[in-house]
């Protein structure tokens, strides 16, 4: 092509433009590239930001530190030390003084012990396991009610929809906290009850009333929040055109909300159950902090974080850890829920 | 407009019903009465107190005369608080809660709309970044920390203010920061979002190519636009903070509205309960009406219907 040099003006052809194209060069013309799946698209988005990564990271040992360090822990949480009472942090008692001097090894109190002679960090690692126990089992139990109510409102429509949701409007208006510590109150004694008398549910004792309470009471109240999402996203989903193939393929309805509509909504549903343990955990926190949460001697942090305040003068430093650790939890679940909706939900994002 | 008033003041009487109904039959579920805290009184004693407060009576009576009551406006005397009717117990704490309240939400708008506008305009930048890493850490943190933490800073190591009650000006400092430590984080990371959305409308760059400056452009058109996500925010956030915070005003012992709500309901005192609820209850009503209004009259685009 190169050494007959023709002339510019010439319109002549170049016969070697039209020759068929070999194998290799068919190749170089295909654009598919291996099909990202919705899971890996999401994953690499996510691995891509700092943030939320480093909130994962921060939460896993936030666990780490909550489920399985107090296994191994010297002390429990419930274990009164006599003469260790009021310590603080790093300090030894005159009894421990002397079995370190006969040799002994004695544990620090890294963070002290409370007026019972309590070690704190053993109770604080006792109360974020509480705090995420009940951020997730709530979240979860949350995302269950709200997802199933929520996408029969908005697959169905119409009359149901209508009604469905006037309920959902209703239950949002009701001032949550109030009820709350109502239904708190009340459920505390007759599960009391089930749980000492009905050996069939003993398991509630070992859980603890005050937590099942918590679960119960937010099942009923906080699933008004992820039932309007979730109708929102179906109503978009449910116009497109794989749920009118489906039907037309006879798909029953149930197939279609589980195969179809909810697998579509999942990045809003992670995303949404995510930012939703912050908050349970916050309220969890108040409720324990007002004295109505979970039963002593089982510690959470806004029970501990109430007890540092009574003895606010003396030992200001007792409320150190638990509130820190509480704004922790919280704050990297908001960032990782954040991370996550961007992940996942990219149509959310601002 | 009119129309769709009074259905949504029909709406709001039936709501208000329902949740009266709920907590009262709610109360009678729970355990124990408000004669058992003390100790236990006479079984004589006992009976004509129950009768002196209608409490002999089967449920369902209770019920009707409560809610016949209730329609001629009368919520009855406080149990617990001899002698003071639940209005009075209910006014004068509101009147405490309202005033640190009103003054926490003023502060929280008047920080958090600008902040956010801030980030806004300097997305990306380390000003935004401040401001971002600011809001995120306020709302992450309960309300009891960030009083406790106030608490220890300025009244134990700097003894600068007083700990407790609300006798002078200075009483108010730590209660009214505490209460709006999350609003404001909460408001101005609503404000960036929302803000960043209509910097990027079409009619933001109309405004500024036919030539308003920048300060009349955000003032005159992203401003008014953007503040509508808070606006709805703003509705419950009122009813609950003027209502007064539990944790806010036990750390500081303020004789607010709010211990009000919580002392009732363990002290089982039933006419308290009721009361406080409906109050809170009617106050959250109407403050999701007027925002609902108050959109009109801000993007008149929206009609109620």
């Amino acid at each position: 092509m190169s050494d007959n040099k023709k002339n510019i003006l010439s319109f002549q052809l170049d016969v070697s433009d039209f020759l068929p194209a070999n194998e290799e060069e068919k190749q170089s013309l295909v654009v598919m590239r291996e099909s990202v799946s919705f899971w890996r698209d999401g994953l690499r988005r996510f691995r891509k930001n700092k943030i939320g990564m480093a909130s994962l990271i921060v939460i896993i040992l936030i666990m780490i530190f909550a489920f399985v360090m107090p296994e191994f822990y010297p002390y429990s949480y419930e274990q009164q030390i006599r003469g260790s009472e009021n310590l603080a942090p790093m300090q030894y008692s005159k009894q421990e003084l002397e079995r370190i001097a006969n040799g002994e090894k004695v544990f620090p109190h890294i963070l002290g012990t409370d007026s019972l002679g309590r070690d704190q960090m053993v109770r604080v690692m006792m109360g974020s396991r509480i705090s995420l126990t009940v951020g997730i089992v709530a979240s979860i139990l949350v995302l269950m009610i709200g997802s199933i109510y929520g996408t029969i409102a908005g697959y169905f429509g119409g009359k149901v929809d209508l009604i469905m949701m006037r309920i959902v409007d209703i239950i949002y208006t009701v001032p949550d906290i109030l009820i709350i510590i109502l239904l708190m109150v009340t459920l505390k004694y007759p599960l009391k009850n089930l749980a000492d008398n009905n050996p069939a549910f003993s398991w509630i004792n070992t859980l603890g009333v005050g937590l099942i309470c918590i679960f119960i009471v937010f099942s009923l109240l906080y699933w008004v929040g992820m039932a309007r999402i979730v109708r929102s996203q179906i109503l978009s989903i449910k116009e497109q055109e794989f749920v009118t193939a489906a039907k037309a393929l006879g798909a029953s309805h149930s197939r279609i909300i589980r195969k179809h509509l909810l697998t579509n909504a999942m990045g809003t549903l992670i995303a949404t159950t995510t930012l939703q343990i912050p908050s349970s955990i916050f309220i969890e926190s108040f409720l324990s902090f007002i004295g109505i949460g979970v039963a002593a001697p089982m510690p959470s942090l806004g029970s501990m974080a109430a007890l540092a305040i009574d003895g606010i003068y003396s030992y200001p430093y007792r409320l150190m850890a638990p509130a820190i650790m509480i704004s922790l939890i919280i704050l990297s679940f908001n960032l990782l829920g954040d991370a996550l909706r961007d992940a996942f939900d990219p149509k959310l994002k601002n | 407009m009119v129309n769709y008033l009074i259905k949504r003041v029909l709406v709001s009487i039936f709501t208000l019903w329902l949740v009266a109904t709920i907590t009262f039959f709610l109360m009678y579920l729970v355990p124990g009465g408000p004669f058992l805290a003390e100790k236990t009184p006479s079984a004589a004693t006992l009976e004509a107190l129950n009768r002196k407060y209608g409490l002999d009576q089967p449920i369902t009576v209770q019920y009707k005369n409560y809610m016949l009551n209730l329609l001629k406006g009368e919520m009855g005397e406080s149990i617990k608080q001899r002698g003071r009717t639940v209005q009075d117990i209910i006014s004068d704490g509101f009147k405490v809660s309202a005033r640190v309240g009103g003054l926490s939400v003023l502060l929280s708008v008047a920080v958090g709309i600008p902040l956010g506008c801030i980030a806004a305009i300097n997305r990306g930048k380390w000003l935004d970044n401040m401001i971002i890493l600011i809001a995120t850490t306020g709302v992450a943190v309960p309300s009891f920390v960030t009083s406790t933490v106030l608490m220890v800073i300025f009244s134990i190591k700097l003894d600068l203010l007083p700990t407790y009650g609300l006798t002078s000006w200075q009483h108010y400092i730590m209660p009214v920061l505490a209460l709006s430590f999350y609003p404001t984080a909460y408001i101005s990371r609503l404000m960036r979002t929302s803000m960043l959305d209509v910097l990027g409308q079409d009619y933001m760059r109309t405004a500024r190519a036919k030539g308003l400056s920048q300060a009349k452009s955000l003032f005159k058109h992203a401003l008014r636009n953007a503040v509508l996500p808070v606006v709805t925010y703003l509705g419950p956030l009122l009813a609950y903070t003027l209502t007064g915070s539990f944790v806010v005003e036990r750390i500081f012992t303020i004789p607010g509205l709010g211990n009000e709500f919580i002392s009732s309901i363990i002290n089982r005192d039933y006419t308290m309960i009721m009361g406080t609820t409906i109050f809170l209850a009617a106050l959250l009503i109407i403050m999701n009406m007027l925002v609902d209004i108050a959109y009109t009259i801000i993007d008149p685009r929206i009609k109620l219907k």
